[in-house]
């Protein structure tokens, strides 16, 4: 199976061991792995600012590197859900465009969409005797659907306790660009995320997206916190090698 | 009125240094979504009650002028006043107008939003005309001098004590904090005075097209009492309340309560058809409707904004809304707080750059839509407002430089790679490491993240650039199980 990497300018540029988790287990099942060096960003730090021209000059550039791709696999359920459910938005008034950004939103998946979905991989193998809380992140969540297969890869891991997150459904306040332009609104939402990761007191808090990850454990590492934030590839590669 | 000029940030920062006005919201709204999660399960699929909802909605919508026209015609049948108005200006001069026809010192009201929206008491008040709010909520925020801060519980962000000391003030009384000992004194007092008032006004859940007929739901009531107690009754509706039937009125009658306040059916729902007939004890003999525009046609045909119309007022996106749970309502600034206040303020108020700020109020994500009960996309409809903002040039050149920035640095793999460079080295020289905010950077607008959280610390090689090593690695044989694919 081909797998063409969406590596998020985020993984890319400040997380690149999530990137390299993700190819690292995917390699394990067989699939061939390509990382086409001309891609950047979805376009979605734009797109959600309202800056529609700009977003599509730069997802314009997506569409190019993943011509051909047979399937794209991404790291982020925000990222993934941009091509899903914006791409054809923003390309609406070229038929041909649209027509690209569609056929390329119907073969981008999320990483754990993939690995369950399609490979059909519950069980990694992993081995972890540590406590562990999940944070369904927005957009993979609600705009991808994605509900069951990070849970399933979780529950799959040998010795792991899992503890309920309390309002896990709620936003960790990141937002792109609103975390910035609201901080003091966004510090608020990530305050309260924060103080529910405190009472679950788990070792790890895992998630499918570096935004919401970096957004909760900045403010962990602010605090002090011993609860160490991990992409659940990461997670799922550092305890299965 | 005074037109709102503080910014969304100022509003915010009052409600930041209100402890009590925090935990109230929050409270409630807990209390509200544990109660919705209960009474929806209980419906069996509510996913597909949710879309039965959103069906009739959207085809009142699209065909609203019928439905309009069948509406005012059936209640013209009945012996209903129907007066259409177009703003602000119209509601005001034509409810004045009838107050003033019938002589009116007191009005008593219930349950009316769009009479806030057109701040109709202020206008009555300065006619030396009071009007009485007479929902427990509504009482609360007007003794206290506000406006509501939740479309279906506007004193959410109040506690008993705060409540104990406003009745005081009112009564004259000592009273206890027992919400049993301040609902009795409300209770005795309000009742006094629905006999006193000439004239009922109340707001529109649904308007049934088919029969011409108003039907509220409400809980306390205070509203049959303002409906049938008074020789006047006004009802002042949004022109969008409109449903085809007495069918449909089913399956709203489903969703509204259970998405508002969790209860499977509200303790009164009135339908109310004409003044009182010959031979029937009570009921206004007088009844007018106006229907209020206020902005709404101009929403019609507008296909990224149509579905807003489809709003029941239920509130359920307000009770879910990680930003309104922060920041209360009075944030919002305008009569519609939280998503649902987010989307329709500014596309109904004509300062389009002051309200238009309020589409930045939402992280995306998309809790609102998912609570709809009629399906809105309502964090769809924030990044069209937000694309139409920076369209009519309401940005700030800073902000529209940095994405002019932003595209031209990941337009191109090139461009990218420098940009993702300098990136590094402004985050290690400017902004500071991980564990400190820099002095420079609290003068950044990046202070709005350090404030709250570390930087994430800058990769000394990107992905991009251990890719050719990572492709070189030989593939490892999976652990563990063996995939299902292969077992089978």
């Amino acid at each position: 199976m081909r797998v063409t990497l969406f590596i998020t300018c985020l993984v890319d540029q400040f997380f690149p061991n999530v990137g390299v988790s993700m190819v690292r287990l995917l390699r394990r099942y067989g699939c061939e792995v390509s990382f086409p060096q001309s891609q950047t960003c979805c376009g979605q730090p734009a797109f959600n600012s309202g800056y529609v021209r700009e977003a599509r000059e730069v997802a314009l550039n997506q569409l190019n590197a993943f011509e051909g791709a047979e399937y794209v696999v991404s790291p982020s359920g925000s990222c993934s859900g941009m091509v899903h459910h914006y791409y054809h938005e923003l390309f609406a008034d070229d038929p041909r465009l649209a027509a690209r950004a569609d056929a390329l939103a119907a073969k981008t998946y999320e990483f754990s969409q993939f690995l369950v979905n399609v490979l059909g991989v519950t069980d990694v193998g992993a081995v972890c005797p540590h406590t562990v809380t999940y944070h369904p992140a927005c957009h993979g969540s609600r705009i991808l659907g994605i509900k069951n297969e990070p849970m399933a890869l979780l529950q799959h891991v040998e010795g792991i306790t899992l503890l309920p997150l309390p309002k896990a459904e709620d936003c960790c306040g990141f937002g792109g660009a609103f975390s910035v332009k609201l901080g003091d609104i966004s510090g608020a939402m990530v305050n309260e995320k924060v103080d529910h990761i405190t009472e679950t007191d788990a070792d790890f808090l895992v998630s499918g997206d570096m935004g919401c990850l970096m957004n909760m454990g900045g403010q962990m590492k602010k605090r002090g916190l011993k609860t160490e934030p991990l992409h659940l590839a990461e997670f799922l590669y550092r305890f299965s090698s | 009125m005074a037109q709102q000029k503080s910014t969304l940030k100022e509003r915010a920062n009052v409600a930041f240094q209100d402890d009590f006005l925090r935990k109230a919201v929050r409270f409630t709204a807990d209390r509200l979504r544990g109660r919705k999660a209960d009474s929806t399960g209980a419906l069996g699929d509510w996913e597909e009650w949710r879309e039965r909802g959103r069906a009739i909605r959207s085809h009142v919508i699209e065909n609203l002028d019928y439905y309009l026209d069948q509406f005012i015609q059936n209640a013209e049948k009945r012996g209903i006043h129907v007066h259409f108005a177009k703003n602000t200006e119209d509601a005001i001069a034509i409810s004045l107008k009838i107050a003033k026809d019938k002589n009116t010192k007191l009005i008593a009201k219930s349950k009316s939003m769009v009479s806030e929206e057109v701040h109709l008491n202020h206008y009555f008040e300065e006619q030396g005309i009071e009007c009485l709010e007479t929902d427990l909520g509504e009482w609360i925020v007007q003794l206290a001098h506000e406006t509501p801060s939740h479309i279906i519980i506007p004193a959410i962000h109040k506690n008993r004590y705060q409540v104990q000391e406003l009745f005081e003030k009112e009564s004259g009384e000592t009273l206890s904090s027992d919400t049993k000992v301040l609902a009795g004194y409300a209770r005795r007092k309000l009742r006094q005075r629905f006999a006193e008032a000439e004239i009922g006004m109340t707001g529109c859940n649904f308007a049934l097209a088919e029969s011409g007929s108003v039907v509220l739901f409400s809980n306390e009531g205070n509203a049959r009492m303002v409906t049938t107690l008074p020789k006047t009754h006004i009802v002042m509706m949004g022109m969008e309340r409109i449903i085809p039937s007495w069918e449909d009125l089913e399956v709203m009658a489903n969703l509204l309560p259970r998405s508002a306040t969790g209860q499977k059916i509200t303790v009164y729902m009135t339908a109310l058809s004409g003044p009182r007939r010959a031979g029937e004890v009570d009921g206004p003999e007088d009844v007018h409707i106006i229907i209020l525009d206020n902005g709404r046609s101009a929403i019609l045909g507008d296909d990224e904004f149509q579905e807003v119309l489809n709003c029941i007022r239920c509130g359920a996106c307000l009770n879910v809304c990680p930003v309104y749970r922060q920041v209360g309502g009075h944030t919002y600034g305008g009569t519609y707080s939280g998503p649902i206040g987010a989307v329709i303020t500014p596309l109904l108020m004509e300062d389009k750059k002051q309200w238009g700020e309020l589409a930045y109020a939402s992280s995306l994500c998309g809790a609102c839509h998912e609570a709809c009960p009629v399906k809105i996309p309502l964090h769809d409809m924030l990044v069209h407002l937000r694309r139409r903002y920076v369209e009519a040039g309401f940005t700030p050149l800073s902000e529209r430089m940095a994405y002019k920035g932003y595209a031209a640095g990941f337009k191109s793999v090139g461009a990218y790679k420098l940009a993702g460079k300098s990136a590094r080295w402004v985050q290690l020289t400017v902004m500071g490491d991980e564990k400190e905010e820099s002095a420079l950077a609290k003068n950044t607008p990046m202070h709005g993240w350090t404030k709250y959280r570390t930087l994430p610390e800058p990769n000394k090689k990107a992905f991009r650039d251990r890719w050719a090593d990572l492709a070189a690695e030989p593939p490892q044989a999976p652990r563990g199980p063996k995939p299902k694919k292969e077992t089978e």
